[in-house]
């Protein structure tokens, strides 16, 4: 067994202080010698981090990271380091199965795709369409993606399409489309090695992105170390580094952002001439942040007023910036308004579109942002808008397909709304890949109600027999990452090209060959009779994606499997104009807000309604970026007599998604084997509570059980981590933090609120 | 002068609506976002009527009766369904338009009157308003395809 350092207990290894580029540092992890090498990079954090799969007769061995890689330079986190291990489950699905007389049962794949298929033929035929789900990963590849997007779209043309991404980045996506027209992120990871300051908004970098934030520890350790700002309400690994660490009450981040940008703007820390030629609605968002002084902050948020104004400080300040916000942000209250905001700073100030300066509205995996690209969720490909004709006319052409084919007659129904189309009845077919929702979605008694349903067939592609494969009709085994090629692409639009490493076991398929097989079968035809999807290898599909995105602005028609093959991940846009990829976008400061280029006409931040085309086009802010205000607004559930509480969740640093490949992964699982309840030193005593006694949290939906853990929180505030389910332990007493959550989400990105709910607890 | 008749018709009229949003967000709480949405859009409705109170006063005169009678006729029985929500939702917007109509003439009234004051009342509560029906016009395209084409 090799291991050049133990990532369970070093979770980000030793520190080399650095100015100029980031040092090389080469992690591995094996088994046993590797025969050969395959390039890859891992998916289980939006970092991406380049990495070779070792192998040896057919199996895995280990990885090593890449160290010619722009995004990792050789570095591995555990999860990296471990993850792969998942591979060689012993429970591995091997057969498709189909439920027969209430048990799922081996079946043939022509039997399980022709009992599919058959359904599908006969809920078109009866109802329409409109009577077929999917619900997606965020852990296919792009060619998985772009294949789902053009079958679902053009092929049977039904609006349900969305995915686990709606529960991760569908904020991230909706902030950067209201400020700067379309998605897209508008700095790098690279911008890390030279900002003045960083500013992290609900992001446990330490915890989520281990690798990210060995970077800024390294700076840290540097010569030039940057000043760190943390808004996060626990004293997280993260909040341990900080310069100021602002800690405020759940539901209050767009009081507290509101407080800074009033703080910008009274100190006078703007970039006058920047706001003046490139941005759209300073007035607006100076009267609206104009009542949040210090003490107002204070009192609805309990942050200090002098810490609120050291933070306006370094800010207001510095000459650069990089701002990140992760789920801290996306899953609470006026999670789009709040995520804006943080735009919002960056414009003010004028810091985008050169080096040090980023804003990283952060995603869960690297493979995430790919759905939203490829149209797999409820976005068109290519970061088209479904309310311009002329974009619709585009993919119709491309596809050759009927325009009205394409369904863009009402916004795409999201992953919350195809929920409730399948519990009121009107879908009846909902085919889930490569996600968990049984445990990842919110109020997951409902959830379990809606999966048992009679007169819904639950199609659940997977490795494994998940919590929600268990209550399949029918189960499709499929490849994992590493048993198949593909593309992805992270949250700094870094592309990676992962190789097939090894066959995938029994008959378990590559997801593409699921899709492709389905559209066989279903016998999708363009306009001339041709078949609809005319693609049968991941590089073909690649091919057709690359034409599909080319001229928008996440252009990869410059990048080929070759140019991805041997070198470092590359960044989009690729293309004639930036061969070797953009490390940033809005150099010159257009931004992607022309009416006939732009992905949406707007947002109202309250309401989510979405802004009709006539008004956007009679206002054209041709390129000027968007200062969108909002005003706060109290969570829908707060701690009253019966739930005196305060409720969050979030992840620990040894877990990924619902442990699915984690939880195989033995040091992973050993390191974090249960999930925990934390509360404050306060409320432990109040509560008669020591450290590991068995805490009962219930909510108005459920309740779960875990071992105490004390510290590190607010007085008030019941902390638990998500995504622990009941695969490797019983239903009995339930221990799934979202058993507590709430069925509600977000009005403009439709993100549910898992970061707020109220609770009572007691001792066991 | 009618103005006061136009004014207690509109206080009427944004009562009605404030009545009607918080009843349609009780019986479709099963769906969450017409909940809150609809418990958040009465709050707005009851906060206009309360930026009329310095007019009605200002313009006091008698209060016409025929909001009430429309509402009869929009919201008899609690409906559910993804049939029914749609009806309902489509009855919202009509009482919103009689709302937003008011505040139009209102407004046009108040610029005849040079009320500085009346008219930025009318200016801000219309634009709400409007934003209203937009919330009601976008929800009912996304739910009209399911409920007429798919569901039984």
């Amino acid at each position: 067994m090799e291991e050049t350092r133990n990532s369970i207990t070093d979770i980000w290894g030793p520190r080399t202080g650095y100015e100029g580029p980031w040092p090389i540092r080469v992690d591995e992890q094996l088994t046993e010698p590797a025969e050969n090498w395959v390039q890859s990079a891992c998916v289980l954090c939006s970092n991406g981090c380049g990495l070779d799969i070792g192998v040896k007769d057919g199996r895995i061995v280990g990885v090593r990271g890449r160290a010619q890689d722009r995004v990792n330079h050789g570095r591995l986190g555990p999860k990296g380091l471990h993850g792969w291990q998942a591979n060689h489950s012993p429970d591995r699905l091997t057969t498709p199965l189909i439920r027969r007389h209430g048990q799922l049962q081996p079946a043939t794949w022509d039997e399980a795709m022709s009992l599919i298929v058959d359904t599908s033929k006969q809920l078109i035929r009866e109802h329409t369409a409109g009577a077929l789900g999917f619900y997606t990963s965020g852990q296919l590849f792009i060619e998985d993606y772009y294949t789902l997007g053009v079958l679902g779209k053009a092929g049977l043309g039904t609006p349900h399409m969305d995915g686990n991404t709606r529960l991760c980045t569908a904020t991230a996506a909706a902030a950067l489309k209201i400020s700067f027209g379309t998605d897209g992120q508008p700095g790098s990871y690279t911008d890390l090695n030279t900002t003045e300051a960083v500013l992290l908004v609900g992001h446990n970098m330490a915890s989520q992105q281990t690798v990210l934030w060995a970077r800024i520890l390294d700076r840290l350790a540097g010569p030039n170390p940057p000043q760190l700002v943390v808004i996060d309400p626990r004293r997280t690994y993260t909040a341990e580094k900080a310069t100021v660490h602002l800690a405020p009450r759940v539901g209050t981040n767009l009081a507290v952002l509101n407080g800074l940008l009033h703080l910008l703007i009274e100190h006078d820390y703007l970039h006058h001439e920047f706001i003046k030629a490139h941005t759209v609605g300073y007035a607006e968002l100076r009267q609206t942040v104009e009542k949040w002084t210090p003490e107002r902050v204070e009192a609805l948020s309990g942050v200090p007023a002098e810490q609120l104004l050291a933070a306006a400080l370094i800010i207001g300040t510095s000459k650069t910036l990089v701002s990140t916000a992760l789920q801290g942000v996306y899953q609470s209250m006026q999670a789009t308004a709040a995520a804006v905001q943080i735009n919002n700073i960056h414009l003010l100030r004028g810091l985008i579109g050169s080096p040090g300066n980023a804003i990283l509205q952060m995603n869960g995996q690297p493979t995430s942002q790919n759905t939203r690209e490829c149209g797999a969720d409820g976005d068109l490909p290519g970061f088209r808008n479904w309310g311009n004709p002329a974009h619709i006319q585009e993919l119709a052409t491309l596809w050759n397909v009927d325009p009205d084919k394409i369904p863009h007659w009402a916004p795409p129904t999201h992953a919350m709304q195809i929920w409730r189309y399948c519990e009121t009845g009107s879908i009846k077919l909902l085919w889930i890949q490569a996600t968990n929702p049984a445990v990842s979605m919110p109020e997951l008694a409902r959830i379990r109600r809606i999966l048992r349903q009679k007169d819904l067939l639950v199609v659940v592609q997977d490795a494994f027999l998940t919590e929600t494969a268990q209550l399949a009709d029918v189960v499709l085994p499929a490849a994992l990452w590493g048993e198949k090629t593909g593309t992805f692409t992270n949250t700094d639009r870094t592309v990676h090209l992962s190789y097939k490493a090894i066959d995938p076991p029994g008959e378990a398929r590559a997801d593409l060959d699921i899709f492709l097989d389905y559209a066989r079968r279903m016998d999708f035809r363009d306009k001339d009779g041709q078949p609809l999807i005319k693609w049968s290898t991941p590089e073909e599909a690649f091919e057709a994606w690359k034409a599909c995105s080319k001229g928008r602005p996440c252009d990869y028609s410059g990048l080929s499997y070759a140019k991805l093959t041997g070198g470092s991940g590359i960044q989009w846009p690729c293309n004639e104009q930036y061969p070797d990829g953009a490390t940033h976008l809005y150099t010159d400061h257009e931004f992607n807000t022309h009416a006939d280029y732009c992905e949406t006409y707007g947002y109202d931040l309250v309401t989510g309604t979405e802004k009709q085309p006539e008004e956007y086009k009679a206002q054209d802010p041709k390129g000027k970026a968007f200062l969108k205000a909002a005003d706060y607004e109290p969570p829908h559930e707060e701690p009253d007599e019966q739930y005196p509480l305060w409720f969050t969740t979030g992840r620990v640093v040894y877990h990924f998604h619902t442990r699915t490949k984690t939880g195989r992964a033995k040091a992973l699982h050993e390191a974090a084997p249960e999930g925990f309840v934390q509360l404050s030193a306060e409320d432990a005593a109040c509560y008669g509570i020591r450290e590991g006694d068995l805490v009962e949290v219930t909510s108005r939906r459920g309740q779960a059980t875990e071992p105490a853990r004390i510290g590190g929180i607010e007085p008030g505030l019941v902390f638990m981590p998500f995504h622990y389910g009941y695969w490797d332990q019983d239903q009995d007493p339930p221990r799934a933090a979202n058993e507590l959550t709430l069925t509600e989400w977000d009005p403009v990105s439709k993100q549910p609120h898992f970061k707020y709910a109220a609770v009572r607890i007691r001792k066991v | 002068m009618h103005l006061g008749n136009y004014l207690g018709l509109l206080e009427n009229s944004e009562k009605q609506l404030a009545r009607a949003f918080d009843k349609v967000s009780r019986h479709h709480q099963d769906e969450p976002d017409i909940e809150q949405m609809c418990q958040k859009l009465s709050a707005w409705s009851v906060r206009h009527g309360g930026q009329l109170q310095p007019f009605l006063v200002r313009y006091a005169d008698s209060r016409s009766p025929e909001p009430a009678a429309m509402e009869k006729v929009l919201f008899g029985q609690p409906r559910s369904g993804s049939l029914a929500l749609l009806r309902d939702l489509h009855d919202l917007w009509l009482l919103t338009n009689e709302v937003k109509l008011c505040w139009d003439i209102i407004g046009n009234a108040a610029l005849a009157l040079r009320d500085k004051e009346l008219e930025a009342t009318c200016t801000a509560c219309e634009a709400e308003t409007k934003r209203q029906l937009d919330w009601l016009l976008g929800r009912i395209k996304q739910a009209a395809p399911q409920a007429l084409v798919v569901a039984a």
